[in-house]
């Protein structure tokens, strides 16, 4: 079988960060995959919660959105989006949320609203949808995201999702995200610097290319160890039954 | 459709035509598009296509919501160009989370002066909508987020099936139909099906809106695509996909509106023109639910 492309390792990766979790809250795009990936290897009773109302999904096939039928049909139980947040999210239910973005700097801070100033936009992103409240109210945020100069930032244009701040947070706005898995590495956080750090390197990526890719001076882990790659099952799973069309796991 | 439209969206209106990802009316926005509405408030939590072609036809002045995307797609292009450029008008924006937006029409549904919810700490939004506001909770030193209550003037609701007086019931998900329908002051309810209102009393768990707070009953099928009724048809994935090329275009996105709204005088031309191959692809296989025993009582 081919190898991997980047995108498919983080979202491997990511899959496998689900192990031992029980009910996670999914994210639109690459999260999706990872967390049905989870769903169908590391993680079988893993209850999938969708933001559009439905708890315990079993989708047969990937949504292209996160308000897919699929998602319906079989599911444990179809709410209102007024229940899903209030009483899923806000409630304490959620254990795990992945988030995505298109910056994030050192201490995990978020930005999906625009690039450049918010009244006159250079790009106009999508804004919150309901990333903010999942950053401070699931019990663990994983974040996903692709890495380069551009979105690993040394200053966010907006700061959608809060973080870990400027390192030190208030302890009951939010946990912040633990983990950062992108195309090139995994990232997780400094307990008193709320300051993100590399734990591990994906095949073939070296330290200079991680490096190359952040804007700001990097900090490294003790032990950085190699991700896994990718294995056949993970693999097979990804391209044939979760996105055959390499919608997302083919772009990178 | 076109006589409900006629009577009860007015210009300068605030609308919510609500669905999230299903049950999104598009017919509805076509019909205001084609009657040439102006200075409209757009009000949805995910402006979805459907806002991006409204906004593109320019009936629009100001949108109201918390994630503008084309799910699952990329951008909503045609609104971008407003934001970005003021190409070829600026657009006013009034931006919340979901939970704020689901809040909103929580407190517009009941009737309260706002919605408390645990978001938006640290976050740079309240510094942008000066209407999110923190407040101290009356009970103990916590302070939590208020959000102000929405009141659309017109909600427009598709649902499965719908008696004739308006009683409405959805299956799938639920997004926030119900809460728009209870804060607006004007509600119009378009059904896939019109049926008897012993179906309904058959069944009333699944009413989501009661006919008591619904001004019109319009019967038209298939009125969401490319957005789905579950259970009737699939979303149409391939012309989100399609959207994206289309939209990026000002002339192209012109041409489309031209061939699919304005030359066409109704949905079902619309439904004829997609083709019965298409509408055959999005239909899918039967899963019926087991029925309950409500009991008699007599």
């Amino acid at each position: 079988m081919e190898g991997a492309t980047p995108t498919e390792t983080m979202i491997v990766a990511s899959a496998r960060h689900l192990a031992g979790e029980r009910v996670c809250f999914v994210g639109i795009g690459p999260p999706n995959i990872a967390c049905n990936l989870a769903r169908r290897t590391v993680a079988p009773d893993l209850e999938l919660v969708y933001e559009a109302g439905v708890f315990g999904a079993v989708p047969e096939r990937l949504p292209l959105s996160i308000g897919d039928p699929s998602l319906v049909t079989g599911a444990t139980s179809v709410c209102s989006m007024f229940e899903l947040f209030a009483y899923y999210l806000q409630g304490g239910l959620v254990d795990v949320a992945f988030l995505s973005g298109s910056q994030i700097d050192r201490f995990g801070n978020l930005n999906t609203t625009v690039i450049g100033d918010y009244s006159s936009p250079k790009v106009r992103l999508p804004g919150s949808g309901g990333a903010c409240e999942i950053a401070i109210n699931a019990h663990k945020v994983f974040v996903i995201m692709p890495q380069s100069t551009r979105t690993f930032v040394e200053k966010i244009d907006f700061r959608t999702s809060p973080g870990h701040l400027t390192g030190k947070r208030p302890a009951h706005w939010g946990a912040g995200p633990s983990v950062v898995v992108t195309g090139l590495g995994m990232y997780e956080f400094d307990d008193d610097l709320g300051e993100m750090f590399l734990t591990n390197l994906h095949p073939g990526v070296s330290l200079d290319d991680v490096q190359q890719a952040t804007s700001w001076e990097l900090r490294v882990g003790e032990h950085v160890s190699e991700t896994p790659a990718p294995t056949e099952q993970e693999l097979r799973v990804m391209r044939e039954q979760l996105d055959p069309q390499g919608i997302y796991t083919r772009g990178g | 459709m076109s006589a409900a439209v006629a009577d009860l969206v007015r210009d300068g209106d605030v609308v919510a035509i609500e669905g999230f990802t299903h049950l999104i009316c598009f017919a509805a926005g076509h019909e205001i598009i084609r009657q040439r509405k102006r200075d409209l408030t757009l009000a949805r939590l995910t402006p979805d296509v459907v806002y991006d072609q409204m906004i593109a036809a320019g009936v629009c002045k100001k949108l109201v919501f918390s994630w503008m995307g084309n799910p699952g797609v990329g951008s909503l292009h045609a609104i971008r160009r407003r934001v970005e450029r003021a190409d070829p008008a600026p657009l006013e924006l009034e931006e919340y989370s979901h939970f704020g937006m689901v809040g909103r029409y929580m407190a517009g549904a009941s009737k309260l002066p706002f919605w408390p919810l645990r978001s938006y700490y640290e976050s740079d939004l309240p510094t942008v909508n000066p209407r999110i506001i923190e407040i101290s909770s009356p009970y103990g030193d916590e302070t939590v987020y208020a959000v102000p209550p929405l009141n659309p003037d017109v909600a427009i609701v598709h649902v499965q099936r719908a008696s004739s007086g308006g009683d409405a019931q959805v299956w799938g998900l639920l997004g926030c139909q119900k809460e728009v329908a209870f804060a607006a002051d004007r509600v119009v309810v378009v059904c896939e099906e019109l049926v008897d209102d012993a179906v309904v009393r058959s069944d009333p768990n699944r009413t989501v809106i009661p006919g008591l707070i619904v001004d019109a009953v319009v019967v038209e099928p298939r009125a969401c695509h490319p957005s789905y009724a579950q259970g009737y048809y699939d979303r149409d994935n391939r012309f989100y996909v399609e959207w994206d090329k289309i939209a990026r275009d000002s002339a192209r996105l012109s041409e489309w509106l031209d061939d699919w709204v304005y030359s066409l005088s109704s949905h079902q031309d619309y439904v004829a023109k997609l083709g019965e191959e298409r509408w055959a692809q999005l239909t899918p296989t039967e899963r019926w639910s087991q029925p309950v025993n409500y009991g008699g009582y007599d």
